[in-house]
């Protein structure tokens, strides 16, 4: 039977022809319409102080953690797993970065100790996943509770706070008028997009995600493709942190990127991508923190009370999975489709 | 058979369009009760369309079916069931984590106010099966008996319900030949009640022995329909093929093939892995082609899995150009110069995600490591040389492999080892779930691979396949080697006798 339905969403896939892109783009569309509608001077952007301010450039400006984390989150999902530790590991990345910052060393040797914790907290992960063969969802929960204790731990029970030029600079700065965080968040995309689609890794984590089995009887090191997924995420995570922290100048164990790791996941599937694994689709996950960051800030906007901002977002995000999902779309267009064949017979 | 008889099914002028593929068209077929009537065409003939027209899955774009003279329509196989079309597929469709009672019960559990019975529910699953003279204990799960027992699960399942037409898509594909004889006792049993039996297959061997009619299907279109009696094996084939069959494949290889000299490729000495395969020893040269045959479960697949490194071997030793190697990994096995197109294409050949391309090269780009990316402009030229070579049907490279048919999915396996120019080939039932002509094709490819020099190790439960290919056979059974045979001695009935007597 589900021969048959592959079969079926194949060919209305292929008459259709649309670009996966399509529906994020249009729902991305749709809420930045309805901001224009509801406060006109919504595309405005005017130059402050020598950056970009507007509520456009706000929502990619603040988009920033959650997009790093989701490029990650992306290549994790399609090779079957999933990263549920990504809020902690910005947590700890923080800690750590902290700690380096009041130990005087040189950014470099920061920024490197900072992925470095990222990588760590993403091995360890993968090393649950991979090696000893616990289901994703379980194995990444241990650091998801473990981490912010760790955080805590590393910040000795504090919050500290810090001053860091470099940082600042990283986080809160801007290259011409441009914010600097925009450019990292540039950089990561073209070196995953290298990574994936200009060396075989990408076919590699995809072969994987769909098929681990066959994967591993074509000849591919399924448990290092894998172990690699989950230290690039945690890479990932530990920028975002690097740029949370940066923000605050500080480093909260418990609330930074509290709640990161559902956004993530939802940008991915927002952008096309299966929890079932199999494909990889770093610029349609792009889109889809777009589409999360645009409606948080149009709820803020919009003056509605922000108790009903994770209310309206789930609903937007129900209805955008919805028209993604191919047996909705099939039943709708049938819908339609008996409609007008009655009105002309 | 009384033709006299009202037809139970008459479909006629039945056509039906995908997007893009005529699958039926102007296709007849009659069913009378009582009868077993053999379904059988090409992978893409239109049987399983045409079954799943009958059975209400696909509503046909034009045409109209009978039942008992009356006209219906199915819009769903609900109301199909509720007519009594009732259908077992190829991949058995129940629950294996349930017990047996509660997958022939599902929906229908004897209950009383609203609570399951369960007493009764198990009589009543255990009386279902006594139909088909079969009695198991009906409590333990599903999941834990054979396929074989399964399948007759499935099928008193499906005779639970008020049945007129009882259709059996692919149900011997899984079976060994003692299971088909207690299959088709059943079968004959049913027919006896009056129910048709519409028999989807590819082995003409069981065509012959259990159906009453047959209809022939090509490419969408209907050929012919007969009494068995009345159609002769090679017209049967030469309906399906709309060719003649070009060479016999009972044909042997020619002796002077045969390689007795010259040192061995590949030599295996006393492998093996405990509680899976016991100890084993053979060689191969470049050039030979190796059968492996014996009966389901015999140690063919494990034979095969342990040469390349699947399973790891835990005694015994492997020399490689003479020299003794280790196989790690299938990873390490790849890089040592082997292929293996496992049995199972589903689950551990095919990437379904991945298209055509990206299925193709995977072997190679493993090979050459995750840095040295096979280049677009190459991936593109082996893609559409292997389509070209092996004459995979599909209409570009691009397209998803999940959506490729059965013979085509195998061609695509092929292609992926042999753009990874490996020195030998391991083949785990390379023609299973084929159809004959795509089958033929793969025969020829095997000898034609041989010729160029691969060595190859094929593990095949069709004899005939095995005779027509193979320098050498060894016959398993019982998870060890009982009999090497060599050259003209390799006849069908020497392999049976070797796997029935040593």
């Amino acid at each position: 039977m589900s021969d048959i339905n592959l079969k079926k969403v194949g060919a209305a896939a292929e008459k259709r022809a649309l670009p996966a892109a399509v529906w994020p783009l249009v729902a991305l569309a749709v809420i930045l319409i309805i901001d224009v509608i509801i406060s006109p001077s919504f595309f405005s952007i005017r130059v402050v102080e020598g950056r970009l301010y507007g509520s456009l450039v706000d929502i990619l400006y603040r988009g920033t953690p959650p997009a790093l984390i989701a490029m990650g989150m992306a290549i994790v999902i399609g090779s079957r797993g999933i990263d549920l530790s990504v809020g902690s590991v910005v947590a700890m990345s923080g800690a750590v970065m902290a700690a380096l910052i009041h130990g005087d060393l040189s950014p470099v040797i920061i920024v490197f100790g900072t992925l470095g914790m990222g990588l760590i907290c993403g091995l360890w992960n993968g090393t649950l996943v991979a090696v000893l063969g616990i289901q994703p969802i379980i194995a990444t929960l241990i650091l998801m509770v473990s981490g912010r204790g760790i955080a805590l731990m590393i910040n000795g029970g504090r919050i500290p706070t810090f001053r860091s030029e470099f940082f600042e600079f990283v986080s809160t700065g801007s290259i011409w008028v441009i914010p600097t965080r925009l450019f990292l968040v540039a950089f990561v995309l073209l070196v995953l997009w290298l990574l994936l689609r200009k060396t075989a890794f990408g076919l590699f984590v995809e072969s994987v995600g769909s098929n681990t089995q066959a994967a591993r009887l074509s000849g591919i090191g399924t448990r290092v493709v894998t172990l690699s997924a989950y230290g690039i995420v945690g890479m990932c995570a530990a920028l975002a942190g690097m740029v949370i922290t940066g923000d605050t100048r500080s480093s909260d164990a418990v609330y930074a990127g509290v709640d990161s790791e559902l956004d993530a996941i939802l940008a991915v599937v927002l952008g096309g991508g299966s929890l079932n694994g199999g494909r990889i689709y770093l610029g349609t996950t792009l889109i889809g923190v777009l589409i999360i960051q645009a409606l948080t800030t149009s709820i803020l906007m919009s003056g509605l009370p922000p108790e009903y901002n994770k209310l309206v977002k789930a609903i937007v995000i129900l209805v955008v999975l919805l028209l993604q999902a191919p047996k909705f779309r099939t039943a709708v267009t049938a819908l339609f489709r008996t409609g007008k064949g009655k009105a002309k017979s | 058979m009384n033709q006299a008889n009202e037809p139970r099914i008459s479909m006629r002028g039945i056509t039906k369009v995908f997007p893009g593929v005529r699958a039926l068209e102007d296709v007849s077929f009659t069913l009378a009760p009582g009868e077993i009537h053999a379904l059988m065409g090409e992978n893409g003939a239109g049987k399983s369309t045409l079954v799943k027209v009958l059975t209400g899955v696909y509503q046909p774009d034009a045409g109209t079916i009978e039942l008992d003279g009356q006209p219906v329509e199915f819009a769903s196989p609900v109301e199909a069931q509720a007519a009594g079309i009732n259908t077992v597929y190829q991949e058995v469709n129940l629950v294996p984590t349930l017990s047996v009672a509660e997958n022939l019960m599902i929906q229908r559990q004897a209950s009383f106010r609203g609570l399951i019975n369960w007493r009764r529910t198990r009589e009543l699953a255990r009386k279902a099966l006594q139909r088909l003279n079969l009695d198991i204990d009906v409590g333990r799960s599903l999941g834990s008996y054979s396929l074989a027992i399964q399948q007759m699960v499935a099928i008193a399942r499906a005779l639970d319900r008020e049945t007129k037409v009882l259709v059996l898509d692919e149900p011997t594909a899984s079976l060994d030949a003692k299971e088909v004889e207690a299959l088709f006792t059943v079968l004959r049993d049913i027919k006896k009640q009056g129910i048709a039996i519409v028999f989807i297959t590819h082995f003409l061997d069981q065509v012959y022995a259990i159906s009453d009619r047959v209809t022939v299907l090509r490419n969408g279109r209907f050929v012919g329909t007969g009494p068995i009696a009345e159609v002769p094996r090679m017209k049967l084939v030469t309906m399906m093929l709309g060719r003649q069959v070009s060479g016999q494949t009972s044909d042997h290889p020619p002796v002077d093939s045969i390689k007795t000299d010259g040192a061995p490729l590949f030599e295996a000495k006393d492998v093996g892995r405990s509680r899976y395969l016991n100890p084993i020893d053979f060689t191969l040269r470049t050039g030979e082609v190796v059968g492996l045959a014996g009966l389901l479960g015999s140690g063919r697949t494990e034979t095969s899995k342990l040469v390349f490194g699947a399973v790891k071997a835990d005694s015994g030793q492997i020399r490689l150009d003479g020299k003794p190697v280790t196989l790690r990994s299938p990873a390490h096995a790849i890089r040592c110069g082997l292929g293996f197109c496992p049995e199972d294409r589903k689950h551990e050949g095919l990437i379904l995600d991945l298209t055509v391309r990206e299925n193709i090269i995977l072997a190679l780009q493993s090979k050459r490591g995750w840095l040295h990316r096979v280049g677009e402009a190459e991936q593109n030229r082996l893609a559409s040389e292997m389509i070209a070579a092996l004459g995979i049907a599909t209409p570009d490279a691009e397209k998803r492999v999940g959506q490729l048919s059965g013979g085509n999915q195998q061609k695509v396996i092929l292609a992926r080892w042999l753009v990874s120019e490996p020195r030998m080939l391991i083949l785990d039932e390379p023609t299973r779930g084929i159809d004959i002509g795509a089958h033929a094709e793969i025969v020829a490819l095997i000898r034609k691979l041989c010729r160029e020099g691969l060595a190859l190790l094929v593990a095949s439960s069709e004899l005939e396949e095995i005779v027509a290919f193979s320098h050498r056979v060894l016959v398993m059974r019982d998870r060890s080697k009982v009999k090497e045979i060599v050259g003209d001695d390799i006849t069908q009935s020497a392999i049976v006798e070797a796997i029935a007597n040593s």
